[in-house]
């Protein structure tokens, strides 16, 4: 790779003609490190999931792992817990996330306020986890704050069998890093919507309903719904939360598997808790599929 | 939608205050908890601790190690990379892209069932050389789990900038690769490379997932264990962790070059 193919490379031709003389193949070599990477480190313990999960601990396929994370009431019941989990928290969090992000939105781009809520949204959407499960017991844990708060005018948590160190607790913990990761996920998609559209809507004689109803919620719709799914995969992922909240005997499939990789059952079912990681692998993947998908229809007006 | 100023204002104020409550009310109470020293006077007991407890702070000294080994590999695979498909692949920046994002499909308690697989099944040799150390053994799935961030924000940062033209006039000069990249691209790419690093570190300091499945005790997974016998140190240093990642990330939107930084946090994922 001298200097002189580099120029010659770089002459102001259009990018079509470079696109049909196709990939030099040394140039491919410059993506060798990040690709060897990648597969050793990712593919690595990918690798260990999938074939741990299709086969005995004896090394011959089987099914049998699958079949036991169907048929065991205890996988069942988890799975069922960590979709509604993910369905409740996304559902809320999406709907609060949009209706402050359009609160947010209507002050300037480079408002302070909108500088402290997008900092502060990436903060607790992307890094919370266990300081989160930390302010949540500190609040309503046995002597949280709002707990003896609350009991100063008569209301008790505790003796309503109120527990934030149980599901309700997670989906309490988890709605609130749902929110701030929705109005990071919306926002592109709100200021994109241009002043021109209202101003037409109007001259035509909409109303605001009337806007909402025939422009802005039909170009919205995509990026509305493909925040959905990222905000159901975020929840259905995660585990630091909930694990700070309850620790791993908590009915969800992260907990389940943690018990099952750290031996804490009494059979040796390891390759039961790899099952359930490739089935966990399947349903995100699934989700992202389609958000991608979405995410095309979304950026058609709002690029 | 400016004649209309002041009805907006009202549901404006309404859901602001309303998620002030929900938002800050956790986080105040987080405050005051914190203060309350175990000797029944408010004070900084709580925070001071960190200084005290041995197992705390060289389980912080453990992480700060493993967060600079990462982001150093991260940046000398990443920015070399993202650059490359710039500016000779760009028919692959799509799919180098999606494979940046993939461990998003990984949920972190799989990676770590895998991880702890393999650390069973290592033979002595690879047990002493990768698993015998947290460092060795948790950097490079952190630069694996950085991945997506740092893309992103390199690449938003290396697509700002003239690529081909100062490629060219440091090739020209007889710069080398590495000098081209070091001297020429790193300095004009700052912002991005920060932002990438910021959130790097950030990942570090909170991953506490795989660590814990793999029995190693980083700055979380001791911050989780101070939970069960001193809570209100727990919760002194949680408190530390958002204001610190949060002033982390307040300082990268405002050394962006303006408007760009906010969106690059906006579109990480």
């Amino acid at each position: 790779m001298g200097g002189v193919a580099v120029l010659e490379r770089s002459l102001p031709g259009d990018p079509a003609a470079r696109r049909r003389r196709g990939i030099p193949r040394g140039a491919w070599l410059g993506i060798a490190p990040f690709a060897l990477y990648v597969l050793v480190f990712l593919g690595g313990p990918l690798y260990e999931v999938v074939y741990g999960a299709f086969t005995t601990t004896g090394g011959s396929l089987t099914w049998h792992n699958f079949s036991q994370t169907f048929s065991q009431p205890q996988y069942r019941s988890a799975f069922e817990q960590s979709l509604k989990i993910s369905v409740v928290t996304s559902v809320l969090g999406g709907f609060f996330g949009v209706w402050l992000a359009c609160a947010v939105v209507t002050a300037g781009p480079r408002s302070p306020l909108r500088r402290i809520v997008s900092s502060g949204a990436g903060v607790l959407a992307y890094f919370a986890g266990v300081p989160l499960a930390f302010a949540f017991i500190a609040t309503l844990g046995r002597y949280g704050e709002a707990t003896i708060l609350l009991r100063h005018i008569g209301i008790d948590l505790n003796a309503s069998g109120f527990d934030i160190s149980s599901l309700t607790g997670v989906e309490l913990a988890y709605t609130y890093f749902q929110v701030p990761l929705m109005v990071l996920l919306i926002t592109p998609a709100l200021e994109g919507l241009r002043p021109e559209w209202r101003e037409a809507a109007t001259g035509l004689g909409a109303s605001t309903v009337g806007y909402i109803r025939h422009v802005a919620a039909p170009v919205l719709a995509p990026a509305i719904l493909g925040g959905l799914l990222l905000l159901f995969g975020n929840a259905f992922a995660a585990y630091a939360t909930s694990y700070a909240l309850v620790g791993i005997y908590v009915n969800l499939v992260p907990g389940w598997i943690q018990q099952l990789i750290s031996g804490n059952v009494l059979v040796d079912e390891n390759g039961v808790g790899l099952a359930l990681g490739v089935e966990m692998i399947v349903v995100i993947a699934v989700v992202m599929v389609a958000y991608a998908l979405l995410q095309r229809r979304a950026t058609r007006w709002l690029a | 939608m400016r004649r209309r100023r002041r009805r907006p204002r009202l549901w404006r104020v309404a859901i602001l205050v309303l998620a002030a409550i929900f938002f800050l009310g956790p986080l105040a109470s987080a405050i005051r908890f914190s203060l309350e020293q175990s000797n029944g006077r408010d004070g900084l007991g709580n925070y001071t601790q960190l200084l005290h407890d041995a197992a705390l702070s060289s389980s912080l000294a453990t992480s700060l190690e493993i967060a600079a080994l990462t982001t150093a590999i991260m940046l000398s695979l990443m920015l070399p990379t993202v650059v490359w498909v710039r500016l000779r692949l760009p028919r692959l920046a799509l799919v180098v892209e999606s494979i940046s994002v993939l461990p998003i499909v990984i949920p972190p308690i799989v990676m770590a069932a895998g991880l702890a697989t393999l650390q069973s099944h290592a033979s002595a040799g690879l047990s002493d050389l990768v698993f015998s150390s947290p460092l060795t053994a948790l950097t490079p799935v952190y630069v694996i789990l950085a991945m997506p961030f740092a893309y992103r924000s390199l690449d938003v940062g290396v697509r700002a900038i003239d690529l081909r033209t100062l490629v060219d006039a440091a090739r020209s000069l007889g710069a080398g690769w590495p000098t081209v990249l070091a001297r020429v691209i790193l300095p004009n790419v700052r912002t991005a490379v920060l932002t990438a690093a910021s959130l790097t570190v950030a990942l570090v300091l909170a991953e506490v997932v795989i660590a814990e499945t793999l029995l190693y005790t980083t700055y979380p997974v001791s911050l989780v264990n101070a939970g069960q016998a001193q809570l209100g140190v727990a919760v002194a240093l949680s408190v530390l962790s958002l204001a610190i990642t949060w002033m982390l990330l307040l300082a990268i939107s405002f050394i962006g070059n303006r408007g760009a930084s906010r969106a690059r946090i906006g579109r990480l994922l």
